[in-house]
């Protein structure tokens, strides 16, 4: 955790020499101070730190339903590194996301701009109504989109046999990646769209200023100053996006009920270890498959911030 | 930049959120109690049963607090709670659970045959020979009972079965020249084409993802996929020749687009059978009254026939569905519970009314054989004695059908190899073979002995 750096940081050293007499007042704002972050870490140990631990400790064991539990070492790790199916299920977040996450933060930064302008008529409604789909929860939004995509009596199906087009099967193995990514981007557009609004509407509006004088016109501005300046968020909404798409599980798990043909027990990562758990009953490999997907979002969100530090850097330098 | 920090910072934050949320997972073990082997006396059952008593029955047919009402009439001191955790597989996660931590199990739970195998695995089910189970075999039919009771062992009073019949659309199949409902196989295909061509409905549909059914299917074929010895020894053989006779015939009328393969009880499925997509559905006796429900406005169209069978002149079927009530070993008033699930399917009044208002197809004799069940004429189906029909379907269902004690696993994992390949028009057979490959496999790293 990157807090206790921070805090420390942030204390002057300037109070070196008399180290030893730190005043009364100092040291009870300490006490106080750990007081109210307590709570937090109690709930913090209790609830996120020892089911880690605890979890971690399952993965290293092996549960047979004949000849019990026993200690198995790595070999749950080891396992699901060759498994074809966690594997595949990786690999089609990974795709997912590489379509879906461009294609979502595109459409969200569009609309954050477009708001931002205040150009846009109703842009207090706008905002609203963009961000309503976040507000509907995941389980009722694929609900409704499995009734929509429906091949029967669904309205898109209806209004495109009515035209003359066919049925399209939104529902087959081969389409049903591209209508989970339509359900996501539908339900998070509004989300990212807030969090880039708000940044913009952090900018000093000096900097607008200066970039008029310039002359630069509306997309110049939004290009050449916007952009740049809320970078950190689109970065954030990058990363929450890579760890929703890993993360993937209400989605599928629902569609299943529907499509159970297109989506198999192994779909997303996440699915799979459901399944693993509940399912297949191998509680223990499902919990090493839990760690490793864990680590991958790690990597892959670390990445992503070092490569953006590394660009940050680069043109701080130039 | 301090906005960059922060979001580096919460980025941090979720990260290891993530993590943590991720690699959430429930486990542990749990003991169990041995039972007792000693008979119960007379003494002690009215001891039991004169002791105030709380039970616990988790089971999901619905309106069963009016049966249980009759067993309080007739044992005042037992107050039973009824509770409903969830329909099938959410209801066995639960009871798993529950007995895995050792506590919050109820004393009954309703548990399908398919599933006794894998709580008798974990010691979880109480032997009710004791109790005086064994003398009640009679009143059921033999296939039923030996679902309950494999070996030497009773784990359960069954409830209701599904012996398999054919319901069908009498007007779709006359107008396309048949007059008679196909009695083998080999006529359904022929009927199949006449169907198809002349209405264009499809003569009925095999769910792409329902093992249930398709399991039924070998069961009539005479296949014995599954075996378990109670023990430790397994035998997986869903790739013998019977089951790829039948897994050939379904592939051959796909592949025709004489089957269709949607997913079954499913909106679109509901649809097809009311709007006559489908002219028929080979299904459980519990299908007639569901089908009812579903498809009203065709009332009066349908009706039900045996299977059709594979040599003329047999008459064999298989089973799909049904459950039994067993008594959980944990219960700590075995005697009182084991009074509770023989009575609401052993004793007359209670059992008639499972068949008569929730509709559950009987296992047991005396309602099978009761004016009040079996002389019932249903509109739907054209005045017919549909009832009376199955009780005599009921007697050709193959006695000696076994499950595994993982079956959770085989119903997932037939999806996956079985069920992709129907919904693709597939090759059946061929995925039998991936499919006995998966069982195996997984049967062997759980550490079963396969046969």
């Amino acid at each position: 955790m990157s807090h206790p750096t921070a805090l420390r940081a942030e204390r002057p050293s300037a109070t070196a020499p008399p180290r030893r007499r730190v005043s009364t007042t100092k040291r009870k704002q300490n006490i106080a101070a750990y007081l109210f972050i307590l709570p937090f870490f109690v709930i913090f140990l209790a609830m996120l730190v020892v089911p880690l631990v605890y979890s971690g400790y399952l993965s290293l064991f092996e549960s047979r339903l004949i000849g019990g539990e026993a200690f198995a070492g790595l070999a749950n790790y080891s396992r699901a590194l060759q498994d074809p199916q966690f594997l595949s299920s990786v690999g089609r977040v990974g795709l997912f996301l590489l379509i879906q996450v461009p294609i979502m933060l595109g459409i969200a930064l569009v609309l954050a701009l477009v708001l931002d302008t205040g150009r846009a008529g109703g842009s207090k409604a706008g905002r609203l109504l963009i961000f309503i789909p976040y507000a509907v929860p995941a389980v009722v939004a694929t609900l409704m989109w499995g009734y929509l995509y429906g091949p029967d009596f669904g309205p898109i199906a209806q209004v495109s046999r009515a035209v003359g087009l066919g049925t399209p099967d939104f529902l087959s193995p081969e389409n049903i990646l591209g209508s989970l990514i339509n359900i996501v981007t539908w339900e998070f557009i509004g989300y990212n769209m807030i969090i880039i609004y708000a940044a913009l509407r952090s900018i000093p509006p000096e900097l607008y200023e200066a970039a008029e004088i310039d002359g630069a016109g509306p997309i110049r501005t939004a290009w050449s100053v916007k952009i740049p300046a809320v970078r950190p968020a689109i970065v954030l909404t990058i990363i929450f996006s890579i760890i929703g798409s890993f993360q993937l599980f209400a989605e599928p798990s629902l569609l299943n009920a529907i499509a159970p043909d297109a989506i198999t027990n192994s779909f997303t990562p996440n699915y799979y270890a459901y399944n693993l758990a509940f399912i297949n009953r191998e509680l223990n490999y499902a919990a090493a498959i839990a760690f490793l997907l864990g680590i991958v979002i790690a990597v892959i969100s670390y990445v992503v911030q070092l490569s953006e530090q590394r660009r940050e850097r680069r043109e701080g330098a130039m | 930049m301090s906005a960059s920090r922060t979001a580096r910072k919460l980025g941090v934050i979720v990260v290891v959120g993530a993590l943590a949320l991720t690699a959430c997972s429930p486990g542990g073990g749990g003991g169990d109690e041995a039972a007792t082997t000693d008979d119960i006396t007379a003494e002690q059952r009215e001891e039991a049963l004169s002791t105030p008593t709380e039970l616990t029955f988790w089971t999901w047919v619905p309106d069963i607090e009016n049966q249980v009402a009759l067993f309080e009439e007739t044992y005042p001191e037992i107050d039973v709670t009824v509770e409903n955790v969830g329909q099938g597989l959410p209801h066995y996660q639960k009871l798993r659970s529950a007995l895995e931590a050792g506590e919050g199990a109820p004393d009954v739970a309703q548990i399908e045959y398919q599933y006794i195998p894998s709580f008798v695995l974990s010691e979880a089910l109480l032997d009710l020979t004791p109790y005086g189970a064994s003398e009640i075999e009679d009143d059921y039919v033999g296939w039923a009972w030996n679902q309950v009771a494999p070996g030497e062992q009773v784990w359960g009073i069954p409830q209701d079965v599904g012996p398999m019949g054919n319901l069908y659309r009498e007007d779709l199949l006359t107008q396309a020249g048949i007059t008679e409902p196909p009695a083998t196989w080999e006529e359904y295909a022929t009927a199949a084409r006449a169907v198809k061509d002349t209405t264009g409905s499809y003569i009925s549909n095999l769910g792409a993802t329902q093992a249930g059914q398709l399991i039924g299917f070998m069961w009539q074929r005479g296949a014995k996929p599954f075996g378990y010895d109670g023990e430790q020894t397994v035998s997986i053989d869903v790739n013998s020749d019977e089951a790829k006779e039948v897994a050939t015939y379904w592939t051959d009328l796909i592949q025709e687009d004489l089957i269709s393969v949607d997913v079954d009880f499913q909106d679109q499925w509901y649809q097809g059978l009311a709007s006559g997509k489908y002219a028929g559905w080979l299904t459980a006796a519990w299908g007639p009254v569901f089908l009812q429900g579903t498809a009203e406005s065709t009332s009066g169209l349908w009706r039900a026939a045996p299977l059709p069978q594979w040599e003329e002149g047999d008459n064999v079927s298989g089973n799909w569905g049904g459950s039994s009530d067993a008594v959980l070993a944990s219960s700590e008033n075995p005697i009182a519970a084991y009074e509770l699930a023989k009575f609401i399917n052993n004793d007359d009044a209670s059992a008639l009314s499972l068949a008569t208002e929730q509709f559950l197809f009987p296992p047991q004799t005396s309602v099978l054989e009761n004016a009040e069940f079996a002389d019932q004429e249903s509109e739907f189906y054209g005045g017919q004695k549909v009832n009376e029909l199955f009780s005599e379907i009921s007697d050709t269902v193959d006695t000696e059908f076994q499950w595994l004690p993982f079956m959770e696993y085989v119903y997932s994992s037939y999806e996956e190899t079985i069920g992709t390949v129907i919904a693709e028009k597939g090759d059946i057979a061929a995925a039998l073979d991936d499919w006995q490959d998966q069982l195996v496999s997984y049967a062997e790293s759980q550490g079963f002995t396969v046969e």
